[in-house]
């Protein structure tokens, strides 16, 4: 199958130099000056008529100091900020296999809906009176939640992912408060395969973090949970599936030992994407569990956020979750925003949470409905299975040859006597027209590579990709060494000197000081 | 389904390379009895003109801003929003890209950041910001932790014109992370004595300004108290574009400066998403939370922008990490960066002295209406007005005549004894025939 619509200028005359161009641009590559550059203190792209005369209430506060902030004209600033875009690369470019991460398409229905004006031009404290559409949007979500998980409640307000996380182990520290227990519970048991957020989120809490080890077959076993679970352990946070795209077979198991212990069982969520209507968190006997919006549901990336995460809570914790929340008053639906005369554990955020992503995720879920959200989950297994399955004959998998969930997992061992790395193969990528994969997380894999095609894809996206990293792993074995060394060439930039900006770090930009 | 390319055919042919015979083999490691026989109890799929109509009917039940006389802000705020900001948002490359982990390919997302750096900087008065928090009131719990891991102390001193809300946050937080708050009662009018509550084992004196009630604050005494103690000044604001017309934390010798962007390019959206502003002293960098954006060069020496100083972040640091934060609010830092651009300095300056004015000619009016009483002796573009009867009833009696008055106080201050107290915004939104609707329909109301 011929996939290339033409050759490489290298293949057409191998060594030839570039010309080099008087602006710097090559054709539709262009680079764009800093706003301080080219915006002026005085221009503005914004028509604004002139205050009404009045004499000033702002008392001795006034500013008198300049800001130095430069402004630019609409046709500016239109075009600094598109040809800035032109430098990013987006799913809607192509496939975006971040493992963890779920770059699926993002449905531009969702976003129309996002705009329409009864949600996105409402204020959060209206008279509740007014705002009866939100609250429908907010509950409707919250039940299409809990249908999917088979939890009690909701806590809706967590702003992302990890705001979720904590949402959930403040709910648990409060239910060990309730108990009496809080100064004998103080460790939280955290796999070594976890993301990074988890420990941190434990540790924010004053919780000291106890690892458990996976097993050689990459889940945490029932056994090794118990060995860890002792009268000081106030809960167990485990990612399903794991981060190294595996489902935890011995979950079940798991979540007994963590009751009979007397501990509260956190599940991050960040993986629920392969399992909606497949099974559900609340009948493996999870506690609380963190949902992102923007990876299962697809709410933009948006360049790192905003997300949304909120919670699911079994009926143990329910009682515990964060104001506000939504009580039912017959068919009426009314926002309690008052943690005193409940036993919710306070609030996380001013407001209700992301009205916007609400609204988004809901769309997404009407518009999947039951049917196309397992087929979304089953869709999203079997392309990663495929993937699998077309590259382990090149590529090293830690947990051979396994069924994977979403997202496959490779390690380096391949790549070791070549003189290549992760991050070479990865920028290699990049000079194909690909984003890489997730490197080197999760950390207990050497030189790991994650891959998550989502069910976005189609098959010959798929059998693109696939070809591409298996014609990639040919040049490794070949010994072509100086296409991943010196990768990428092709990209709007070479590999940047990240000691360089960490050792002298400039976070803004100054004005040059006159010569 | 629209969304799902793979067919029936291709389903097969993928399976059979992977070498099952059916999807179920390939969730096989959930236990048997655990799975979900058939389909979840919820409707099936529903095509694109369905999800509309349904959505368009619920979001016809709410009223939005711009469809009434609006002078609603605490916290939140009615602005014009130029059409080109969300054009641009909504550009693929930045609405569909992820956090720019591999820079060659995203310094479109990066540059941006590094600009919103700096312009929050600027706006701010400080040295050096990060490339956003969630909100303003996590924002600001984020610089109470801040504040305490600079100075080795645990104890927060919150103002009573501190958004009740941001209280709420930063005692949760608090709270659940063993340091001690001390929370001075709600100030109408601004006068409370900060200094007398800060002791030697005071982390930071959190304020906010204008205030809560919309008192502009000096600050410079509150930070001398502070610092004469050792302890930090965090200031907060709730609305940026105050900040072109009242002097900025930096000015006033804060040592952080966080505050709620959604003011600048953001939708009111019911409450978020919104974008937290967060901004320090140099010297108090490797404490703060959040993602930098930073400059560098690439192999060919071009000027490139990059991710920077992650050992402080949560994917490195792991359990000894500044904060658990993971996302920061991109896509609204976007909007925020695209709308101050098209401002300036000189359009910024202009819509708060216009902000002003409208407050000052609706406060005019207002008072002139016997019962009523601004209590502010100075404001922005909020004040608090007292009223003759009670402020939540009022607000409703308001709606219903169309006119969206302003917060009761006891909303958020339900034991404050504020029951009489309204606090009222107005921007540039507001025009002369709003004014008068609403004094028309508060004189009925009285």
């Amino acid at each position: 199958m011929n996939v290339r619509a033409r050759p490489t200028r290298a293949e057409v005359e191998p060594g030839a130099a570039l010309p080099e161009t008087f602006t710097g641009a090559r054709a539709l590559e262009v680079e764009e000056a800093l706003i301080f550059e080219i915006g002026r203190r005085d221009a503005t792209g914004v028509d604004i008529e002139p205050p009404a005369p009045v004499a000033s209430r702002l008392g001795p506060h006034a500013r008198e100091k300049a800001l130095d902030l430069p402004g630019l004209t609409e046709p500016e600033a239109v075009r600094h900020y598109v040809r800035l875009s032109r430098q990013n690369y987006a799913i809607d470019l192509g496939i975006y296999p971040l493992g963890s991460c779920t770059m699926k398409h993002n449905p531009r229905l969702n976003e129309k809906m996002a705009r329409l004006p009864g949600f996105a031009d409402v204020h959060p404290l209206q008279p509740e009176s007014t705002v009866e559409g939100a609250l429908m949007v907010m509950a409707a979500l919250a039940d299409a939640l809990l249908k999917m998980t088979g939890m009690s409640a909701v806590a809706m307000s967590p702003k992302a992912g990890a705001h979720g996380e904590l949402c959930g182990m403040m709910a648990i520290k409060a239910a060990i408060e309730a108990r009496g227990e809080a100064e004998q519970r103080k460790v939280v048991l955290v796999p070594d395969s976890a993301h990074g957020t988890n420990p941190a989120t434990a540790a924010l809490l004053g919780f000291s973090v106890r690892a458990v080890e996976a097993g050689d077959d990459g889940v945490v076993s029932a056994e090794a949970v118990k060995n860890a679970l002792a009268p000081d352990v106030a809960a167990i946070m485990l990612t399903n599936p794991n981060t190294c795209g595996l489902f935890e077979r011995e979950i079940v198991g798991v979540a007994e030992a963590v009751h009979d212990a007397g501990a509260y069982f956190y599940c991050d969520g960040a993986n629920f994407n392969a399992i909606v209507g497949k099974t559900r968190p609340g009948d493996l006997g999870v506690d609380a569990m963190h949902i992102n919006l923007h990876k299962t549901f697809s709410t933009p990336h948006g360049g790192g956020g905003p997300g949304a995460g909120p919670v699911a809570l079994s009926e143990r914790l329910a009682p515990f979750a964060p104001v506000p929340f939504l009580a039912r008053e017959g068919d009426a639906l009314r926002l309690v925003e008052h943690a005193e005369g409940t036993q919710s554990f306070g609030r996380m955020t001013a407001f209700h949470g992301q009205m916007g992503m609400f609204v988004r995720a809901l769309a997404f879920i009407l518009s999947h409905g039951a049917d196309g959200l397992r087929q979304a989950a089953e869709d999203a297994v079997l392309s990663a299975n495929y993937i699998r399955a077309c590259l382990n004959d090149v590529m090293s998998a830690p947990f051979g040859d396994r069924v994977c969930m979403h997202e496959v997992l490779f390690d380096d061992r391949w790549l070791k006597d070549a003189g290549v790395t992760t991050l070479d193969f990865a920028k290699a990528m990049i000079d194909e027209g690909f984003h890489p994969m997730t490197v080197y997380f999760p950390l207990i894999v050497h030189g790991a590579m994650l891959i998550e095609p989502t069910e976005s894809e189609s098959k010959a996206s798929l059998d693109l990709f696939i070809m591409t990293l298996r014609d990639l792993a040919f040049a490794v074995q070949a010994g072509k060494k100086e296409r991943f060394l010196s990768a990428p060439v092709y990209a709007p930039r070479r590999r940047l000197d990240e000691t360089r900006a960490a050792r002298q770090p400039v976070l803004r930009w100054t004005r040059p000081s006159a010569l | 389904m629209r969304y799902l390319p793979l067919d029936v055919e291709e389903r097969e042919v993928m399976l059979a390379r992977v070498g099952v015979s059916d999807i179920e083999a390939l969730f096989a490691d959930i236990p048997a009895d655990k799975r979900i026989a058939g389909l979840m109890d919820m409707p099936r799929a529903m095509s694109e003109m369905a999800v509309d109509r349904k959505m368009a009917a619920m979001a016809a039940r709410s009223r939005p801003a711009g469809s009434m006389p609006f002078f609603l802000g605490a916290g939140a705020y009615k602005r014009h929003i130029p059409a080109s900001v969300d054009h641009l948002i909504q550009r693929s490359e930045f609405l569909t890209s992820y956090t720019p982990y591999q820079p060659e390919i995203a310094q479109g997302t990066l540059q941006v950041l590094f600009e919103f750096q700096t312009q929050v900087a600027a706006l701010t008065g400080m040295e050096v910001a990060n490339a956003s928090m969630y909100d303003g009131s996590t924002a600001c719990g984020e610089a109470m932790l801040t504040a305490h891991r600079l100075t080795k102390r645990r104890k927060a001193i919150l103002s009573g014109g501190l958004h009740p809300q941001y209280a709420d946050v930063a005692a949760t937080l608090a709270h659940m992370a063993g340091a001690a708050i001390v929370q001075l009662p709600p100030d109408v009018k601004g006068a409370e004595d900060l200094a007398a509550a800060i002791d030697g084992e005071t982390s930071c004196v959190i304020v906010q300004s204008p205030d809560f009630f919309g008192n502009p604050r000096d600050l410079k005494p509150v930070a001398a108290a502070a610092h004469a103690k050792g302890a930090l000044l965090v200031a907060v604001f709730t609305d940026p574009v105050s900040l072109g017309a009242v002097r900025s934390p930096g000015e006033m010798d804060a040592d952080i400066a966080v505050g709620e962007g959604q003011g600048i390019g953001n939708a009111l959206s019911f409450g978020g998403p919104y974008v937290g502003l967060f901004a320090t002293r140099m010297k108090n960098l490797r404490q703060m939370p959040g993602r930098l954006a930073g400059e560098t060069v690439d192999a060919d020496g071009r000027r490139s922008f990059v991710l920077t100083l992650s050992t402080r972040e949560q994917h490195i640091r792991r359990e000894k990490a500044t904060s658990n934060i993971c996302t920061n609010s991109g896509l609204c830092a976007l909007a925020f960066s695209i709308h101050l651009t098209l401002l300036g300095e000189a359009g910024l300056k202009r819509l708060a002295a216009v902000n002003h004015a409208n407050a000052v000619r609706l406060a005019d009016r207002l008072s002139a209406i016997p019962g009523i009483e601004i209590v502010n002796a100075h404001f922005f573009n909020e004040f608090t007005m007292r009223t003759p009867r009670p402020a939540a009833d009022l607000i409703e009696d308001l709606a219903s005549r169309g006119v969206i008055g302003g917060l009761p106080a006891s909303r958020l201050l339900p034991d404050a004894g504020l029951d009489d107290c309204v606090i009222v915004a107005s921007t540039e939104v507001n025009d002369d025939d709003d004014r008068a609707a609403y004094a028309r329909a508060l004189a009925e109301c009285l």
